[in-house]
């Protein structure tokens, strides 16, 4: 017998740990999203939805008050917050309905944390007369309630999933058995840089549209490259989609910044590069969160769209040959980071997005008045009203 | 005597190969031994024993239960070998682990190996990894004569069957819906094609697997392939002590119409 080498590696990690019944549907789907990928009238309206229904180019704003605040580096915001619905996942999410529709897939479903996957995912399927049933954690729709509202308005069925943690990676165990009992009229949009290939490079590149604006509009704005560019990293596709146009220059520091929930120490949080081994999850070999069993560990983060136990295969990569470096921001620090941007300039910013945020505002006062950081503001935190008023005590009246 | 040729020998007896499922632990690891002598005596071919996992994508609701109940219990692989190992003299039937990949590779797969072949493993069914990614522990497996047993969906293309089919080993697991596992009245009706067009790509028996849960459908199964797998409904009547509804589909098995 002889065993033939996977596709779709960052080196050791990603490949496709799927039932063979997925196999056909995801050689397939590697097949279209290629002819896709070349074919000019495909990017063309992508693109074309990109500017006229997402908003983009989104912009990178200097944040000079938070810059003055700290006192180090110039922080540069790109404002991946202003898409339509609100976060980064907008780019990934019409692409890949635009791909399922020239699959000829009327149907979709989808897994979501923050719901903000979800809500996009929703959306783009509103604007292309798509079928949508998105599987959502118990707790998550808890939390996220008003994106489980926003999902059902946008004519989406939401599921929700009460096994396990109740959080992300159960949503992603439901959408994988509800895509591999539908597979010949439904399309899985995954969400985030994550699961079998050809997922982890389809959602790199849809969301590689941040990083290559960033790139462009730095040195349109300071003439050069900035000396490091910061994301957070849950899945990872709003850091994989920044760090991807850079990864080439090496000048530039690459920081992705996982969810240290209560402490690393206190294994309560969502650090897989930090606090996991290799193993294999969703379909990928990656960095994860597990016990001497081989099982699955819960991840635990105040922002759900954090709360996952893994990280994509390609940061696994960059993490190993060193070209990106991964830190960790507690749910307590995430929250100063919220109330920082909020004071200094006036934005309310995802949860998630807060983790960079407050790493970028400890990294920026070390380094000099004239370098630069460019922080992903992968998403606006609407979304998270009521987890911080829960969190700082506020009240509604 | 390898997975292979164990099949063999029963099948040549003419009856059809039965293959009960079981999740190990559900119920407790105490009861594993008297379960599986218990399934012996009533003549099954092998036993396909489940390890607890706590991300199922591959199992259907009842043995996803299952699996909850026996991780409940501090069920994992590492156990299930021990308990297993503890009765093997006594186990004449091969023995097949299903467990995600996972485990193993945090078991090692060199140690893994080892103590699977100590333990009456005979065959592994790995439900998520692939033929494409098997290198990842196959070699180890081979040194030990464990048989890596592919899945073969009804949805594959005809070269990528004869692939599948040309790599597995002990036996052929086809796939008989598409999804996941669980019980279901209605099967596609193009299927005996569907198993002779697996047959002529090896000489390995093929067994069907997957939704099958009535007498009538492993006698309707057994008229076109070389057996059956019976997960879910097994699991379910193990929780319930219910060794009826074992035997009589083993019996079906017995009498089920010989090509």
């Amino acid at each position: 017998m002889t065993t033939t080498t996977a596709a779709g590696r960052f080196g050791a990690y990603g490949g496709q740990f799927v039932p063979e019944t997925l196999m056909t549907p995801l050689l397939e789907l590697e097949k279209s999203y290629e002819e896709a990928k070349q074919d000019p009238a495909f990017q063309e309206e992508l693109h074309y939805y990109l500017t006229h229904y997402v908003g983009r180019e989104t912009p990178l704003y200097f944040a000079e008050r938070l810059t003055e605040k700290i006192g180090g580096a110039k922080i540069y915001l790109k404002r991946e917050d202003l898409n339509h619905t609100g976060a980064h996942k907008i780019n990934n999410a019409l692409g890949q309905a635009l791909l399922a529709i020239r699959m000829g897939k009327k149907k979709i479903v989808a897994e979501t944390g923050a719901g903000q996957h979800g809500v996009a995912t929703a959306t783009a399927c509103a604007l292309l007369n798509l079928d949508c049933i998105v599987y959502m954690g118990a707790e998550d729709v808890k939390r996220q309630a008003l994106n489980v509202f926003r999902m059902e308005l946008l004519g989406a069925k939401v599921i929700s999933v009460e096994k396990g943690s109740a959080t992300l990676k159960d949503a992603v165990n439901e959408a994988l058995r509800h895509w591999v009992t539908h597979i010949e009229d439904t399309h899985y949009i995954l969400g985030s840089a994550l699961g079998p290939h050809p997922f982890p490079t389809i959602v790199r590149d849809f969301q590689r549209v941040i990083g290559d604006e960033a790139r462009i509009q730095i040195q349109e704005q300071e003439g050069r490259l900035p000396n490091a560019v910061v994301a957070c990293v849950g899945g990872g596709s709003n850091a994989i989609g920044m760090f991807y146009p850079f990864i080439g220059d090496r000048d530039v520091k690459l920081i992705g910044v996982e969810a240290a929930g209560a402490g690393i120490e206190t294994g309560k949080h969502a650090a897989a590069i930090a606090g996991g081994q290799k193993g294999v999850l969703h379909g990928a070999y990656m960095y994860l969160l597990q016990d001497e069993n081989g099982f699955v560990q819960e991840a635990h983060s105040i922002s759900a769209g954090l709360d996952y136990p893994a990280v994509g295969p390609e940061h696994c990569f960059l993490s190993d040959i060193g070209r990106a470096a991964y830190d960790s921001v507690t749910d307590e620090e995430a929250l100063e980071g919220v109330k920082l941007l909020c004071a200094t300039e006036g934005i309310l910013p995802a949860i998630e997005s807060a983790h960079a945020v407050f790493y970028t505002s400890k990294l920026a006062a070390t380094m000099k008045k004239d370098d630069i950081i460019i922080v992903c503001l992968s998403g606006r935190g609407d979304k998270d009203v009521h987890t911080l008023i829960d969190a700082l005590g506020g009240n509604m009246r | 005597m390898t997975l292979q040729t164990a099949m063999e020998s029963a099948i040549k007896s003419g009856e059809k190969a039965f293959v009960p499922y079981i999740m190990a632990g559900d119920g407790g690891l105490s009861i594993l031994r008297e379960t599986i002598l218990r399934l012996q005596h009533l003549g099954v071919t092998a036993i396909e024993v489940g390890i607890p996992f706590t991300d199922p994508v591959a199992d259907g609701p009842t043995i996803e239960k299952a699996g909850e109940r026996a991780l409940a219990n501090g069920v994992n692989l590492r156990n299930v070998l021990a308990a297993l190992k503890e009765f093997a003299h006594e186990v004449k039937i091969p023995l097949v682990a299903m467990t995600y990949l996972n485990p193993i590779l945090a078991y090692g797969a060199a140690a893994f190996a080892q103590d699977a072949y100590e333990a009456g493993i005979r065959g592994l069914i790995v439900p998520d990894m692939p033929l494409e990614e098997s290198s990842i522990i196959h070699t180890e497996l081979s040194e030990k004569e464990i048989s890596l047993i592919q899945l073969v969906s009804l949805t594959s293309p005809t070269e990528r069957i004869a692939k599948l089919a040309a790599a597995s080993e002990g036996f052929i697991y086809a796939v008989t819906v598409n999804g996941i596992t669980g019980a279901r009245s209605v099967f596609s009706n193009d299927l005996a094609p569907h198993f002779a067009n697996l047959k002529s790509y090896s000489a390995l028996p093929v067994l069907a697997g997957f939704g099958i849960s009535t007498p009538e459908q492993v006698e309707a199964f057994g008229s076109f392939s070389d057996g059956v797998i019976v997960g879910s409904k097994i699991v379910d009547a193990l929780a319930h002590n219910d060794w009826e509804t074992i035997e009589s589909l083993v019996k079906a098995s017995k009498h089920a119409e010989v090509n």
